[in-house]
């Protein structure tokens, strides 16, 4: 096959408290698709990264071309022919379409030298052009605000390839198009390949994966599982290696013999006070319970759960804790009733980044069990913080140079834990799990579901809303899945399959 | 810890600040032996005192990620309301020309009322109204300054300087205990209070979460707006207190005090390792921050260097302190 167009070779990358990838080498041929795999905390983002220029790897080199390569910065890249769609969008959205595709090599014209003004027609004509051959129908003038997410993504991906890079970069592309607009970005790619250009092509899904590309590299943990050719293995054989070990063993056995006790938590007819979100959701979890919601994305079950714990504003209905009717009007007063949330965007509404782990797991516990650790009127006893603090961290297996650490240079996996320690902590009796496992390693994970389990074997309460179907089937012991705001049914967890929570997570 | 080169650069930089002052002070005596003096040190010290109870209370603000434009007006207001009530019976051009001369914590509690009064409606207007801060206190500060205008030029005043302070009122800006000038003792018990305040009490923790992320603390149970509201008016407080304090210092006060005290306030804060993002200050940092620009504003005059240099230091330290920190907190990440 001759010089392949990118080696890997041996690249290692650490953060603070983490090795994110470790001696990691294969390569990539011209005109192929190139998968690369792996659990969430594989290191697949962080290995794109390094090849983009974003991240410099502590180790190993990139070639390209059998030259030896260091990209500074993500321009150096781009000029060397690589380019790549990130999984996050990376949108102007006050800008037009045309913009956004040229951003950064907008063309000028000459007016009187040195004075220039974009050349808006030029830019139109290319970015017509453009998705002439890409086959995409979106009006160049178009404000990228208007645009729905998916077009959006074509969009990014419209971008990637007006760079002529010979190597693309794909980051979860399909993770927000609709199988319809996912065909589209599969012509594309099936073009581009024709035309000797090589796609890195990062996913989840299997099947996906088994569909287009023409070999596979899996990751695990950082580390290189190995690289296969797509026709000599099949979906089995991809999930046991980016698992590392058989699929029953994912999720804690459930208990033998499971004994729920009385409605803890009963919701009536809740309707939200925003239009269009959710309307009369009816649903109750008893003690030692585990309650999964599903749906897919708008299905509005974070704003649900976040108006029971009293965030957002309700119009209609009740909520009962232990048979009494309560009245929750903020986070505050959810918190006094003994019920903890732990929020899907870690980032944003979950950490305290700028903190320490003590200062973030005692946020909530520090006022809401005040006397537990208060010194004198005045000052908080820091001894006692700390040392509950450090058995938190121990009891939880955190990972961290000490408790002092600040939270943002932990890995998304001891963040979250910390975050539950922090509900823990509290000794809550409902405990509202928002994505609780999303961008966390298989390790974890599994710890995390220990946890749960060990909760509700103490006749606490969980509901958990998730996005991942076996999480859901795999943890639930009643699963409701909601559609477009509406209750479209609940059902046995033990029982459930993927294709009856599809179907009521689309029936409205 | 062996004494590498290496180490002791990171020391050097952990402790940059210190290493500033250090330097500075070294600078000036090396100038001028006559630098290391009690009398020179206990003038900075007393020229820092309103300054640093002015840049405590800033500091408080930008803990909690807002921003505070009202700073130097409250002070203003205070001055010219304390001083006011502060005067000796026998002056003989007194603002209230009946009143009878009242007991010193009088005209002192009704000026940090005063300037209490100010922060909180700041912060009402951030907090509830959601206006940016920016906006929000610089509306106030106008507001302030009218109000401070329109009473101090009633008549018989008629916008003439205060002055004939009586001499308890006085005593607080000149006299001294045990040989200590008092402004500089108030001046330590403040930020030995805020400092106990923001690193032992549960509100004083709040501060810094709300600070770090507003979403992520009101998850938490914290009531967001009030703890806004709770950072404002400690803030203006403490304005109140340097309002007192320098009318008590310089024995006047005119509506035009402490113009322009807030972006001191604010650069020594920066200087002093608060961001402007939120969630990081410390009392420390603040202290030294203020000493910085003191040093350099009394070492400058001490040496004979034209005033006019001093704004120049000042402009150029503020942004060496930054892009420092800035580059510092780039390689933890």
């Amino acid at each position: 096959m001759g010089t392949p167009l990118l080696k890997i070779n041996h690249i290692s990358k650490s953060f603070p408290g983490v090795k994110a990838l470790d001696d990691i080498s294969f390569s990539v041929e011209k005109g192929r698709v190139h998968a690369v795999m792996g659990e969430n905390g594989a290191g697949k983002s962080t290995l794109m990264k390094c090849i983009f220029g974003l991240y410099h790897p502590d180790e190993g080199d990139i070639i390209l071309y059998g030259n030896k390569c260091l990209f500074s910065n993500t321009r150096q890249a781009l000029d060397n022919g690589i380019s790549m769609i990130h999984q996050e969008l990376q949108n102007v959205p006050s800008q037009n379409v045309m913009e956004n595709i040229w951003i950064g090599r907008i063309p000028y014209k000459k007016v009187i030298s040195p004075l220039r003004i974009t050349d808006e027609d030029k830019m139109y004509k290319d970015t017509l052009a453009l998705f002439d051959k890409l086959n995409l129908d979106i009006d160049p003038k178009k404000a990228v605000k208007d645009l729905s997410v998916s077009t959006c993504q074509l969009l990014e991906i419209a971008r990637a390839v007006s760079y002529n890079a010979k190597l693309i970069i794909m980051d979860e592309p399909t993770s927000s198009l609709t199988d319809k607009e996912a065909a589209i970005l599969f012509s594309i790619i099936d073009m581009l390949i024709k035309s000797g250009v090589s796609i890195l092509y990062i996913s989840h899904k299997i099947e996906e994966v088994m569909q287009i590309s023409n070999e596979v590299t899996i990751l695990r943990d950082g580390t290189l599982v190995g690289t296969y050719k797509i026709k000599d293995i099949d979906s089995d054989f991809l999930i046991r290696s980016m698992v590392g070990r058989e699929l029953t063993n994912r999720f804690p056995q459930r208990p033998q013999n499971p004994h729920l006790g009385d409605v803890m938590l009963k919701v009536s007819h809740l309707e939200s006070a925003v239009p269009g979100s959710f309307s009369d959701i009816s649903f109750d979890v008893k003690r030692g319970e585990i309650l999964g919601i599903g749906g897919l994305v708008g299905a509005q079950r974070t704003e649900l759960m976040e108006s029971v714990f009293g965030l957002r504003p309700v119009k209609n209905g009740t909520i009962e804790i232990n048979g009494e009717p309560v009245t929750i009007k903020s986070s505050g007063d959810a918190i006094k009733k003994k019920m903890g949330l732990l929020t899907e965007e870690r980032a944003r509404t979950g950490i305290l980044g700028k903190l320490s782990i003590t200062d973030n797991m005692l946020v909530v516990n520090q006022r809401y069990n005040l006397p537990r650790y208060r010194k004198n009127l005045i000052f908080l006893n820091n001894t006692l913080r700390k040392s509950d603090s450090r058995e938190y961290t121990k009891d939880l297996s955190v990972k961290t140079p000490s408790i002092d650490t600040q939270i943002s240079s932990l890995s998304g996996g001891n963040q979250q834990k910390v975050l539950l320690g922090r509900w823990l902590m509290l000794n809550p009796d409902i405990l509202i799990l928002d994505e609780p496992t999303r961008g966390i390693d298989v390790g974890a994970k599994y710890e995390i579901y220990l946890i749960m389990r060990k909760l509700t074997s103490q006749g606490k309460s969980i509901i958990m809303i998730s996005s991942e179907m076996p999480e859901l089937m795999g943890m639930s012991d009643r699963i409701m899945v909601m559609c477009e705001g509406h209750l479209s049914g609940i059902i046995d967890g033990k029982t459930a399959t993927d294709e009856e929570i599809m179907k009521l997570a689309s029936s409205y | 810890m062996e004494l590498t080169q290496s180490n002791i650069k990171k020391i050097l930089m952990d402790n940059l600040l210190y290493v500033v002052l250090l330097f500075m002070f070294v600078i000036l005596i090396i100038i001028s032996p006559a630098f290391l003096s009690w009398i020179v040190i206990r003038d900075i010290l007393m020229q820092s005192s309103t300054r640093l109870i002015i840049a405590l209370g800033c500091m408080f603000i930008l803990i909690v990620a807002g921003a505070d434009l009202s700073g130097g007006r409250v002070v203003g207001l205070a001055a010219v309301i304390a001083g006011s009530l502060a005067q000796s019976s026998t002056f003989y051009n007194k603002f209230f020309p009946m009143l009878p001369e009242l007991p010193v914590i009088v005209p002192v509690l009704i000026a940090i009322g005063i300037g209490l009064l100010a922060g909180f409606l700041n912060g009402i207007i951030v907090a509830k109204l959601e206006v940016n801060p920016f906006i929000a206190t610089l509306g106030i500060a106008l507001v302030v300054y009218g109000f401070n205008c329109l009473y101090f030029n009633l008549p018989p005043n008629n916008s003439q300087p205060l002055g004939g302070f009586t001499k308890g009122f006085s005593a607080l800006g000149g006299g001294a205990t045990l040989g200590i000038p008092n402004i500089i003792i108030i001046a330590a018990v403040c930020t030995i209070i805020v400092y106990l305040f923001q690193r032992k009490t549960c509100l004083g923790k709040e501060l810094f979460a709300v600070g770090g992320s507003k979403d992520a603390a009101r998850v938490s149970g914290i009531n967001v707006e009030k703890i806004l509201v709770l950072a404002y008016s400690l803030a203006g407080a403490l304005y109140g207190l340097g309002g007192v304090l320098e009318a008590a210092r310089t024995g006047s006060a005119t509506s035009t005090y402490g113009a322009g005290y807030e972006m001191d306030a604010i650069a020594s804060c920066v200087v002093g390792g608060c961001s402007l993002m939120g969630g990081v200050g410390s009392v420390p940092g603040v202290v030294v921050g203020v000493l910085i620009f003191n040093v350099i504003s009394y070492g400058l005059t001490f040496i004979g260097i034209s005033s006019y240099w001093q704004n120049v230091f000042k402009g150029v330290i503020i942004i060496c302190a930054v892009a420092l920190d800035v580059r510092k907190n780039r390689k933890k990440n």
